[in-house]
């Protein structure tokens, strides 16, 4: 089960910084500001912020950019990123041609 | 004492939940949302993002009808957050007589609700859409259906509906209702918290189930598990929602990618599913359907899979509404695989029935009663 977190407790204003313009997520371009943005939007999860950013959704699926999502959420919310959940692994590895994963034949097409 | 007091508790933090919330809150209740995972976890981020009137249950249309004239046009303004709705029109793909049989009689059945269905054949198939393939020998067009984005859409309602002072919990996992005086009343988390609410409304996903069952009500559904295949971005290919026979469906987001589901036959004999998981052979089947009838896909890469599960009831549309049985009880269970659609239309009726009004869209062909054995 989820961590209990109660939605309305008081996170403070969305104050602007200086690196608002950092992009964080290269794959899908989102920067520091637009997460924290959505932190204070009510999205408290990794998947969440995920899910309405795309932050972590590109070609390299949050392998290079997780952690500074989670350091920047956990930041905003003034808890530990230990508390935070990671997002699903999601298959494949490594994308894969379309062509490959519904090749019908075991011999080279 | 309860800690929590609220006009109206809902257990369950999806599209319709969030959405009945949302419009609850607008009517002036004080609202509490009960979430045991987080917002949108369950089938309302973990579906095709159809929006699609066409193929289905009668009984359902009247709902899907009202959220698709008059609430999916409006989200965008309502809500000012962008959930991608498009009246695209929807393209399904058969391949020989039977096919084409079925797509006849939907394109009949579609005209008894006054909605626009035409079958192609020939050249009216490629003039439409020039990625598919000759495997394509016949194709149903639906232009009322459209898409919109799944995960931002539930959000979208979350955000809302907070702003509005709804207050939610998630982590929050409600094991037992309460009755008070034969009316339902209380919900009792793991913990041992309880909320009290003038109505409950139970819009829990499959989970709902268990609940239902603390207060003797049952309901005849299982689970059943969908995977979906998201590719690279590219251009824009075509913009219509496009399916087979084969069991395939899908489209192309704003962004780019693709997102496509499919049937790989083995789902309905999944018995003992208890977490969503992403099985091999289904990408291969999804990848294969499509390759066959739309070969440009063949070149794109899948970058992401993801499993999720629903709610299948025995007779295939959603149980919704107010149950006879247990006064203060909004029940929204059941969706079978198509309740996003529906999602914010469900929310608005719910929200509705909490404040005692007569419901925007006729459910009544969508009760709780409708499994009674004993004669009415």
């Amino acid at each position: 089960m989820s961590k209990y977190m109660n939605r309305s407790a008081d996170i403070g204003e969305f104050a602007p910084q200086d690196d608002d313009n950092l992009i964080i997520c290269r794959c899908e371009e989102i920067t520091k500001g637009e997460i924290r943005q959505a932190v204070h939007l009510g999205l408290w999860t990794m998947t969440e912020i995920k899910r309405f950013t795309r932050a972590g959704m590109g070609l390299c699926q949050g392998q290079t950019c997780s952690k500074h999502v989670k350091g920047i959420i956990a930041k905003e919310l003034g808890i530990s990123p230990l508390e935070l959940d990671d997002v699903t692994a999601r298959a494949p590895m490594r994308p894969t041609d379309l062509r490959v994963l519904g090749n019908e034949v075991s011999s080279d097409e | 004492m309860s800690k929590y007091v609220a006009d109206v508790i809902i257990i369950g933090a999806g599209i319709s939940g969030n959405s009945a919330a949302y419009y609850a809150a607008k009517k002036g209740l004080k609202v509490i949302v009960l979430e045991k995972e987080m917002i949108g976890n369950g089938g309302s981020s973990r579906n095709g993002g159809g929006v699609r009137i066409s193929g289905r249950d009668p009984r359902e249309i009247p709902l899907a009808l009202y959220a698709v004239n008059n609430i999916w046009p409006y989200v965008k303004e309502e809500l000012g957050i962008d959930c991608e709705y498009d009246r695209c029109g929807y393209m399904v793909c058969g391949y020989n007589e039977e096919h084409k049989k079925g797509i006849a009689k939907r394109v009949v059945d579609a005209a008894k609700f006054g909605i626009d269905m035409e079958l192609l054949e020939g050249d009216a198939i490629k003039d439409r859409c020039k990625y598919v393939s000759d495997h394509v020998t016949v194709a149903g067009w639906t232009p009322m259906d459209g898409i919109a984005d799944p995960l931002k859409s539930t959000l979208a309602f979350y955000i809302r509906a907070r702003e509005l002072g709804v207050q939610f919990i998630t982590g929050e996992k409600v094991v037992k209702l309460n009755l008070y005086k034969g009316q339902a009343r209380q919900a009792v988390t793991e913990k041992g918290d309880v909320y009290e609410g003038g109505k409950i409304i139970v819009s829990a996903g499959y989970y709902g189930r268990e609940l239902l069952n603390t207060v003797g009500l049952d309901v005849p559904i299982r689970k059943r598990l969908i995977e979906v295949i998201i590719t690279e971005p590219v251009r824009p290919l075509f913009r219509h929602m496009i399916g087979g026979m084969s069991g395939f469906y899908g489209h192309q987001t704003k962004h780019g990618s693709f997102v496509f589901g499919d049937n790989s036959g083995k789902e309905s004999f999944m018995a003992h599913i208890k977490e969503e998981l992403t099985i091999a052979g289904y990408v291969s089947t999804v990848c294969s359907h499509l390759g066959t009838d739309l070969p440009v896909l063949k070149d794109l890469k899948v970058v992401r899979t993801w499993a999720g599960l629903t709610d299948m009831c025995s007779d295939g549309v959603a149980i919704i509404g107010n149950v006879e049985e247990v006064p203060g009880l909004i029940i929204n269970i059941g969706c079978s695989g198509h309740g996003f659609c529906t999602g914010p239309a469900t929310g608005y009726v719910m929200a509705q029935l909490a404040n005692d009004e007569k419901p925007a869209a006729d459910i009544s062909a969508l009760s709780y009663e409708r499994f009674d054995l004993g004669e009415k």
